[in-house]
């Protein structure tokens, strides 16, 4: 087996403290970078190494560093700690058992676009994960690796936490930004993206805690090494989140390419009791249906490959349903979801989604016609490409596929 | 005279020094955590006082509390059991679990119990779908969270909290 890249606590025991996570080459990277590196060659480096941010959306990391305005100062860095989507627990590991090497990421990538302040934006539910960073950081700042001057440079850098209050929202770059400037996590419109126009007005890159916490190794090992990890067109490793009726549920370090069928089967046990599997979401609630034929199942895991299936890999949550459930009652949670969560700006979305959770309650709950389910498809559609933010989108991705990939249980719905 | 500013200035000084001196509002949503320390909930004493705090108006701040779901306008139970039956916790039985919970304690979903003691809902994933059934408590102090659950430990929790209150 190679050597985690992220999970790196399930090798080193207590790497959670300094001096644990130090001994293993922790901060020489940050080090490396703030004495001997120009910050445009720590972001040729992230660029070469293929990484792609794994909060779902996928854009390649490096190349966001270098849209930020030189001619807009000062910079900043929000490392994106909302995890929120249904199916999606590995920030939370990441941050609570390796808390230091995600830190140095953001330190590093602080360094890359020239900010010297950086805020950590923690769903409110992370209250005792956020109140341990701040510890954390406080250790940094005592041990010289946070503060003025660092490493004897004119460098300063400084971190905070900044705690959400509960919107799955304010995963969206934009919303948390707002969130962040003491305002309803709502949206922007965009452009300009961020690395024009962020945090307070001023350039801002947003990064997901897995994206950043791969930064220092791919500092120390180089951008080739990183890049033969995972597939040619997904370069790396990723922490899959296996969820749903499966045996052993729990976060899985794998590089990208790993099949559904390796995860599920060898890495999760399998289906509980045995039982066939039916349908898989490879992002969460956001996701798609995928049918769990053999096909699917021996699909490799990485941006393209899932794509061909019609559905995405997102942020690599994978919730696996057998056949103890039907279809319209998954819809009925997945639309419960987005219809609380929407944000409210955009109608088709607000209202959409408000109109697609009456009809999947009279749907599952048997007071329902064929016609409901060709109204229901027919709303989603309505949403479909007619929001600001990817939510609106999300929202209509299992709706749609269920329909059409499982139609049967929806005529049994109607029928009973 | 503003209560909030003069029992918790140093708090709130100290979360207001994260930010920018002119960007005092990113320090609305830790005070609304603060003015909830008192009895779980925030008050309209509490908004105006925040708002005359960060130069913000009432109305700017009120309309958070209505957004995110971890503020309260109203006192509910003193423990709030929010337990995710979002779908993968509902795929390792979790609405079960909260239904079953409500029965023992003799409430609906979303109520509270009669000692105004523990309320419990259902609530939006909370990014912990392989450690289900699963609830976070959350108090004016904050939010912990208990993992892999049962009926019966629950209860006793809850027992534990009764016997704290009786001290």
């Amino acid at each position: 087996m190679t050597e985690l890249v992220l999970l790196r606590h399930r090798e080193i025991p207590k790497i959670n403290q300094l001096d644990v996570y130090k001994k293993n080459g922790g901060f020489e990277a940050f080090e490396k970078v703030v004495t001997s590196m120009k910050p445009d060659e720590v972001t040729e480096i992230v660029k070469t190494s293929g990484l792609r941010g794994r909060g779902g959306a996928g854009f390649p990391t490096g190349v966001k560093w270098s849209f930020m305005d030189n001619n807009n100062w000062p910079h900043y860095v929000v490392a994106n700690a909302d995890e929120s989507e249904p199916g999606t627990f590995k920030d939370r590991e990441i941050m609570e058992s390796n808390p230091f090497q995600f830190l140095e990421g953001v330190a590093i990538a602080s360094y890359a676009v020239g900010a010297t302040e950086a805020y950590v934006y923690c769903r409110g539910e992370f209250w005792e994960l956020t109140h341990v960073l701040d510890e954390k950081i406080a250790e940094l700042e005592e041990a010289g690796l946070l503060g003025d001057n660092l490493f004897g440079t004119e460098y300063s850098l400084r971190i905070y936490t900044h705690l959400g209050a509960g919107a799955y929202i304010c995963g969206e770059e934009t919303a948390l930004l707002e969130s962040m400037e003491g305002k309803r996590g709502q949206p922007r419109l965009r452009p300009p993206f961020p690395p024009s126009y962020g945090l307070y007005g001023k350039p801002t890159v947003v990064n997901n805690v897995e994206t950043l916490t791969n930064v220092p190794l791919i500092i120390t090992k180089g951008g080739e090494w990183y890049k033969s990890l995972g597939t040619e067109d997904t370069a790396g490793v990723k922490v899959f989140s296996l969820s749903g009726r499966v045996k052993k549920p729990g976060n899985y370090e794998l590089p990208f390419g790993t099949s559904f069928r390796e995860l599920i089967f060898e890495h999760g046990g399998g289906i509980i009791d045995d039982r066939p599997v039916r349908a898989i979401m490879a992002a969460g609630a956001s996701s798609a249906l995928i049918v769990a034929e053999d096909k699917a199942l021996d699909t490799p895991m990485d941006y393209a490959s899932v794509r061909e299936l019609k559905a995405d890999l997102g942020s690599a949550s994978i919730i696996v349903i057998d056949d103890t459930v039907s279809i319209d009652w998954v819809l009925k949670k997945t639309i419960h979801f987005f219809e609380h969560e929407s944000c409210g700006k955009c109608t088709p979305c607000r209202e959409g989604n408000y109109w697609m959770n009456h009809i999947i309650e009279r749907i599952h709950g048997g007071d329902a016609t064929h016609d409901d389910v060709e109204l229901l498809d027919s709303v989603a559609k309505q949403i479909e490409n007619k929001c600001l933010c990817a939510l609106g989108e999300f929202s209509i991705q299992a709706v749609m596929t269920g329909i059409e990939r499982f139609p049967q249980d929806f005529e049994i719905a109607v029928k009973n | 005279m503003n209560k909030i500013a003069e029992k918790y200035s140093g708090d709130i000084e100290k979360i207001i020094a994260k930010y920018p001196p002119e960007q005092k509002r990113s320090a609305v949503m830790s005070l609304l955590y603060i003015a909830q320390r008192e009895d779980g909930y925030v008050t309209k004493h509490d908004i105006n006082e925040i708002a005359e705090i960060l130069e913000m108006t009432p109305t700017e701040v009120v309309a958070l509390v209505g957004f995110y779901t971890l503020y309260h306008d109203k006192q509910d139970g003193k423990y709030r059991i929010q337990v995710c039956n979002d779908l993968p916790c509902a795929l390792r039985g979790a609405d079960e679990f909260l239904e079953n919970l409500c029965e023992n304690l003799g409430i609906q979903v979303g109520d509270t119990t009669e000692d105004g003691l523990v309320s419990v809902e259902g609530v939006m994933c909370l990014a912990a779908c392989d450690k289900a059934p699963m609830f976070q408590v959350q108090t004016g102090d904050g939010l912990k969270y208990h993992e892999e659950m049962t009926v019966e430990n629950t209860m006793e929790l809850i027992e534990s909290w009764k016997k704290e209150e009786k001290k």
